[in-house]
């Protein structure tokens, strides 16, 4: 099999993947879950339920406000205790139900087996519907309401659903664990997509560092319409836009989606939480986190009520390390450091990430000694250098005429800068006020 | 409580560092180096030593004395810059001079314009050049190979180019090509010239362990190379008696040194790879039209100083492809 990648830039961190081989571990319910009503892209949810009301696992209590938001689920069950602002993983207090929990209780309508149920005869409005109703988001970190995705704009066609399972971020293992061990459920998933989509064909992307999960995936999924691929190994393939376009050849518009070239992106978790919505009732309630670490006594894989606390799982797998400096929630490259470890698991933690003292530390900026090394990796085709230079001198309108919203912020510019110049910071400070401008002149 | 850092993504970062990055050039230059001391002996051994102490002295007392800012002459780039300027100086050179070159590269050619990275002129080069209007007896006296224990007393006489630049006014080019090394010996580096750019081999296999650690791309140095190879072949073909071969103009002068080492500088070449193979492309003709055309036998450090003029316009204008394009309304 002949391996693709994307065409413009791109780097190669070290890899890490100390979980990788290691089983689904299921935790246990935590003993007080916080779940933030707006763990989604879009308008928050609206809470249904009162303070010292009873919930079980899967009850709904908060309803999507809006047509770009979702329903969040209570993943315990117990009694509510509080309905109130709570640190989440930004770093900002936002509004969650804090619920103590009482023995595991689940809603009677939950398939809870693991009894595989092939794809029926559903009609498409019937799988957008439960899939609006189950909460489901993009599980790959960017959390945009998956019912939104599969509603096609009109004038638009989709021709193909692209299944991301590169996950190239270093240390991450979420979704290689997911397609080596649930692949039926994963096929299952990507079939109820397409038909959800109204497409015939559909790729999955993985990255040839994982060579048991594109055999796995492709021994399920041989005689289908569905096809696997293998991917050379460069970050940020698991970007959208880079991987429909080492997919399909296709370019995703400057300030557009993937659906301008006709392609809809899901990542593999996404896949799996679709079969379990449709298919078992299961609402999103959980999910696969990684718990890594090189100092770390066991980087485990886990899966998760959301809303419990990220302290529990670092304990599970071992215990935090004494030198640890930085906890990141996600990967290395794109992933956000917490403050602290008293925020709870949401629908987009793909990994909690621990980082000793000394590698938390950046270096010294030095001068920019124009060695084209941030150009050449940046995958957009930007000029991170220049970008910087005029964030730093204000000149916010020239950004814009140099495409800086077009930057996807994966980081490779700082990555690679033999200087340790902050390019990404500035480039994120240059998008703001460029975004500023851009609204007012649209308010005018 | 625990305090933990938090700082923007990315959390990790490459292992590549200026000074790596400089010391990675500077092990490429070894072999020419080594070719250098074979054939000039104590000359290159002098001139070297001084132009590189020279050039980390300098920058350090200007820095702390003068500009008053941390001194950053161990970062390698000064190490690089005099270790550039002694290899385009005649081994014979007498040493108060290199360090007259040293200070103009690294006072004027790097400092006055802000230090490393803000300079627009490659510094080794506008060193070289001054000295080259200064002192230009000096600097067109060139060793014979092998006459390890003479310094600044040894027999000199003149380059490749400049014989045949000299001769042509009376002669052909068959006729005078009997008095050049063979292309063998150009390889090598047994000929006349300054004294790091004798050997074409090995500034070659510099080129090779500097693409192959990814501290340069192909695109100067080939580019550089093809335009000169393309360029002298047409006007060889169109008059042979007049034009030296195109493998004469690669194996002589300072061009594969200019082409691999001072061109390829970071900071005075382009940003991007269109960019570089404009910058390559002029770089070449402007060579070629100097040696041909014009007054001196050698064009390449006039050649490179000019296009280091015209990289920020060509940054200006030459973008890298942007990713996916432009949706109207969007």
């Amino acid at each position: 099999m002949s391996l693709k990648t994307f065409s413009r830039g791109g780097v190669h961190p070290p890899e890490y993947k100390l979980s990788s081989g290691k089983p689904i571990i299921e935790l246990p319910p935590p003993e007080v879950a916080v779940i933030p009503i707006s763990q989604h892209l879009g308008a928050p949810a609206k809470v249904v339920v009162e303070r010292g009301q009873e919930v079980k696992v899967g009850q709904l209590i908060a309803v999507a406000e809006g047509f770009v938001s979702t329903n969040v689920h209570s993943s315990v069950s117990g009694k509510v205790m509080k309905i109130d602002q709570f640190t989440d993983s930004s770093g900002y207090r936002k509004m969650a139900v804090q619920i103590q929990v009482e023995g595991d209780e689940w809603i009677e309508t939950i398939d809870r087996s693991d009894d595989l149920v092939r794809s029926s005869v559903l009609p498409a409005e019937v799988i957008r519907k439960k899939i609006l109703e189950a909460g489901i988001v993009g599980m790959g970190g960017a959390t945009f309401p998956s019912h939104v995705k599969l509603t096609v704009p009109k004038g638009k066609t989709p021709e193909y659903l692209v299944i991301n399972g590169v996950e190239c971020e270093p240390y991450l293992t979420a979704d290689h664990t997911l397609m080596m061990n649930r692949t039926e459920e994963i096929f299952s998933g990507i079939q109820l997509l397409m038909k959800g989509l109204g497409v015939d064909r559909a790729i999955v992307g993985i990255e040839n560092n994982k060579p048991d999960a594109i055999e796995k995936m492709n021994q399920v999924v041989r005689g289908s319409n569905v096809t696997v691929q293998g991917l050379k190994v460069k970050y940020p393939q698991g970007g959208e836009k880079q991987l429909v376009q080492a997919l399909l050849k296709r370019e995703v518009p400057s300030g557009g989606l993937p659906i301008d070239v006709g392609v809809v992106v899901f990542n593999v978790g996404t896949a799996l939480a679709t079969y379990e919505a449709v298919m078992k009732n299961r609402p999103l309630i959980d999910r696969m986190v990684t718990v890594t670490g090189k100092e770390l006594k066991d980087p485990s894989n886990f899966r998760v009520r959301i809303g419990t606390p990220v302290s529990m799982l670092i304990e599970k797998a071992g215990g935090l390390p004494g030198n640890t400096a930085k906890v990141i929630n996600g990967g290395p490259m794109m992933g956000k450091a917490l403050s602290t470890l008293d925020v709870p698991v949401v629908k987009g933690s793909s990994g909690i990430l621990l980082i000793s003292e000394g590698e938390s530390r950046r270096k010294e900026v030095k001068p920019c000694i124009r060695c084209t090394k941030c150009v050449t990796v940046c995958p957009m085709g930007l000029e991170p250098y220049l970008l910087m230079s005029l964030s730093e001198k204000g000149l916010f309108e020239r950004m814009e005429h140099e495409k800086v919203m077009d930057c996807i912020e994966c980081g490779s510019c700082s990555y690679t800068c033999p200087s340790s110049r902050p390019l990404l910071d500035y480039i994120r400070l240059g998008k703001a006020e460029v975004g500023k401008i851009m609204r007012a002149r649209k308010a005018v | 409580m625990n305090k933990f850092i938090v700082s923007p993504s990315p959390h990790i970062h490459t292992e590549q560092s200026i000074p790596k990055l400089m010391y990675g050039v500077i092990i490429s230059l070894l072999p020419a180096l080594a070719v250098s001391v074979w054939y000039f002996g104590i000359g290159m051994i002098i001139t070297t030593t001084v132009s590189v102490a020279s050039a980390i002295l300098f920058e350090y007392l200007i820095q702390r004395y003068m500009l008053r800012v941390k001194p950053t002459h161990l970062d390698g780039s000064a190490l690089l810059t005099g270790l550039l300027l002694a290899f385009c100086l005649p081994a014979n050179i007498p040493f108060w001079m290199v360090m007259i070159g040293a200070l103009a590269a690294v006072g004027i050619g790097k400092l006055t314009f802000g230090g490393l990275g803000n300079n627009i002129f490659n510094p080794a080069l506008v060193g070289r050049v001054f000295l080259f209007i200064s002192f230009p007896v000096a600097m067109t006296a060139w060793p014979e190979p092998g006459q390890w224990m003479h310094y600044t007393d040894a027999v000199t006489g003149a380059t490749p180019l400049g014989l045949m630049k000299e001769g042509l006014a009376t002669r052909t080019v068959g006729e005078i090509m009997p008095e050049v090394p063979s292309y063998l010996y150009l390889l090598m580096g047994k000929t006349m010239g300054s004294a790091g750019e004798v050997s074409a081999l090995a500034l070659l296999i510099g080129m090779l362990y500097m693409m192959y650690r990814k501290i340069i791309s192909w695109h100067i140095p080939i580019t550089i190379l093809g335009t000169v190879f393309i360029f002298t072949g047409i006007l060889w073909l169109a008059n042979p008696d007049r034009f030296a071969d195109p493998l004469f103009h690669l194996l002589t002068g300072g061009l594969m040194l200019g082409a691999i080492y001072m061109a390829t500088d970071y900071v005075t070449s382009p940003m991007t790879g269109r960019g570089m193979i404009i910058y390559g492309v002029g770089i070449g003709i402007v060579t070629v039209l100097i040696r041909t055309f014009g007054a001196y036998p050698e064009g390449v450090q006039f050649a490179i100083l000019i296009f280091n003029g015209f990289t920020p316009l060509i940054n200006k204008f030459v973008k890298p492809k942007r990713f996916g394009k432009e949706v109207r309304n969007g």
